[in-house]
């Protein structure tokens, strides 16, 4: 199961053939694998990594944004990130340790709504002590994957 | 002046499939299963540490033997892994690749007319440089015995001529391996008839079912092994040309004798990155493992579905078909694929005899899983047409 994980993470398009023959494993028990797991929600979901900056009107400004927050009496921190995670603006959202507490990214169409979101939505939550926001410049990597020209092998067509 | 190159030199034979590597390199838009390295780059870490000893200046001769700490660094990991002991002083000799190692090795050990057995098929180098060195290269064909030495193949082949028997495995190009057991049993006849063993375990690390063994490691046998490794395969390092020798003192003198005034030193930055490789490259290594494990039983499924027979590939990342079935020569399957198919496969007549090796390919899977995906259906429909 983990193996199936493992490949799925990397390559969601591999069929449930491709995964037995990788595994040595038969195909209805690879399929029954991944429907059980779409079925207790392990995968919640299969989607293309798309590289914005290779084509025109598909590229939202996003900005991480530290939040400092007050946990709810008990609550935790819990109530006070959902407040917040519902926005379809949050496109993620973590509690980390350390000078803050709640780490978003939220996207908007330009920096104006983004810089909206926060003013009008975000900061005045009850619960919400301060912000901080990072625009995004240049995306690097995300999730393991590089983004912009990869480094290839260079090897010759043909070597003994 | 037509300048006349050496008998010696002019007496390598050209490798009989010349013509199709030239016309494989000269394509575009090929998928390429001939291709005997891996489709990886070099791991962060290692690149990281080259590039570091670059920034610090480390851009000298090293000692002849290589740098004493990767040295030592070889001698903990062998011991850690294989309980191995080897003097890092007297016993280890850094080279330029795993080439340099058993160049070197054939060379220190062999006087004229000295005999070399190879069990072939096999990689392509053993036999041209114990030709080099003046001794005798003699094929062990291996093709009705699963493709592994027996004792009684080796016991027919001795004579009081030989000296040495190559080994290499996991191999080039059938990807067999050696259990515990049949190490022991060509133990014996090594012993027996006080041959020495040159083994090439480049790809020791590829092993996919079981642990690998040193031939060093069999009981009696360190004194008459000259094991050598290298970083090319399991590390993705090909280009940095850093392998490593392994033996009785007075052969690895003799080894640093001939190296100290033919290649000097490895590149200084190439073994500070293999010393990063050993330290600190095995996650790396291991992920790159899985992957080629994937591949291969992928392979594996896919080559027996359409009927191709070959043996079992414990290691390595080869497998070597037999293309018999089809009507064609290996040369023609290959020929005929790269034309209509856009696919290039290694002919088996590379690998030794022409007449042992006619009906059989080498197929690599050193190429990602689309790719390879997509060269196996091409292959598939081939074999629909033929
Ligand atoms: C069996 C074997 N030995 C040695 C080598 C060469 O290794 P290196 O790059 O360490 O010289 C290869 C490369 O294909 C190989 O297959």
């Amino acid at each position: 199961m983990k193996e199936i994980l493992e490949l799925l993470r990397k390559n969601a398009k591999l069929t449930a053939k491709d995964i037995a023959k990788s595994l040595k494993k038969n195909v209805s028990s690879v399929e029954g694998t991944i429907a059980k797991l779409e079925k207790k929600g392990v995968i919640l979901g299969y989607k293309a990594i798309i590289d914005e900056n290779k084509i025109k009107d598909f590229n939202p400004v996003r900005a991480i944004i530290e939040v400092q927050v007050a946990p709810k009496r008990n609550l935790g921190f819990d109530y006070i990130a959902k407040r917040i995670y519902k926005f379809p603006e949050v496109r993620t959202c973590y509690l980390v340790s350390g000078a803050y507490e709640l780490q978003l990214v939220v996207e908007g169409k330009d920096i104006h709504r983004v810089a909206e979101f926060v003013a009008e939505k975000l900061a005045p939550l009850e619960g919400v002590k301060g912000t901080v926001t990072h625009f995004f410049l240049k995306k690097y990597k995300e999730d393991g994957v590089i983004f912009g020209k990869k480094d290839e092998n260079h090897r010759m067509n043909i070597s003994l | 002046m037509k300048i006349n190159v050496s008998k010696k030199s002019a007496s390598i034979t050209p490798s009989g499939i010349r013509e199709f590597f030239d016309l494989v390199l000269g394509m575009e838009d090929i998928i390429s299963l001939g291709i005997g390295e891996p489709d990886f780059v070099t791991p962060w870490n290692i690149c990281e540490a080259g590039i570091y000893a670059l920034e610090k200046g480390y851009t000298s001769y090293t000692s002849n033997q290589g740098l004493l700490s990767f040295r030592k660094t070889i001698a903990q990991y062998l011991k850690k892994k294989y309980n191995l002991g080897y003097h890092p002083e007297k016993e280890i000799l850094i080279t330029v690749g795993t080439s340099e190692a058993y160049d070197l090795a054939i060379r220190a050990l062999i006087n004229p007319s000295d005999e070399v057995l190879i069990p072939e098929p096999s990689y392509v180098s053993y036999y041209s440089v114990t030709q080099l060195a003046g001794g005798k290269p003699k094929y062990l064909s291996t093709h009705e015995t699963g493709f592994k030495v027996t004792p009684k193949m080796l016991q027919e082949a001795i004579s009081n001529k030989t000296k040495i028997l190559l080994l290499n495995y996991p191999s080039n190009p059938t990807g067999i391996t050696y259990t515990v057991n049949e190490l022991k049993n060509i133990a014996k006849i090594v012993k027996a008839n006080n041959l020495i063993v040159i083994s090439d375990e480049i790809y020791g690390d590829l092993t996919y079912d079981f642990q690998h063994t040193p031939f060093a490691s069999i009981s009696g046998m360190q004194s008459h092994t000259v094991y050598i490794n290298g970083f090319s395969k399991a590390y993705a390092m090909t280009g940095w040309r850093v392998g490593y020798a392994c033996g009785p003192e007075n052969v690895i003198d003799a080894m640093n004798r001939i190296h100290q005034y033919t290649m000097l030193c490895a590149p200084i930055m190439s073994q500070m990155a293999a010393q990063e490789a050993l330290i600190n490259g095995d996650n790396a290594c291991l992920e790159m493992k899985k992957e080629y494990k994937r591949r291969r039983e992928y392979v594996i499924s896919r080559l027996g579905e359409m009927g191709f027979t070959f043996p079992y590939p414990a290691g390595a990342f080869y497998i070597f078909a037999s293309v018999k079935n089809t009507g064609l020569t290996g040369k023609e399957f290959s020929c005929r694929l790269l034309k209509e198919k856009k696919v290039a496969v290694v002919p088996g007549v590379a690998f030794g005899t022409e007449f042992k090796n006619k009906y059989y390919i080498r197929v690599c899977y050193t190429t990602e899983f689309e790719k390879l995906k997509k060269a196996l259906n091409k292959i598939e429909q081939f074999l629909k047409e033929l």
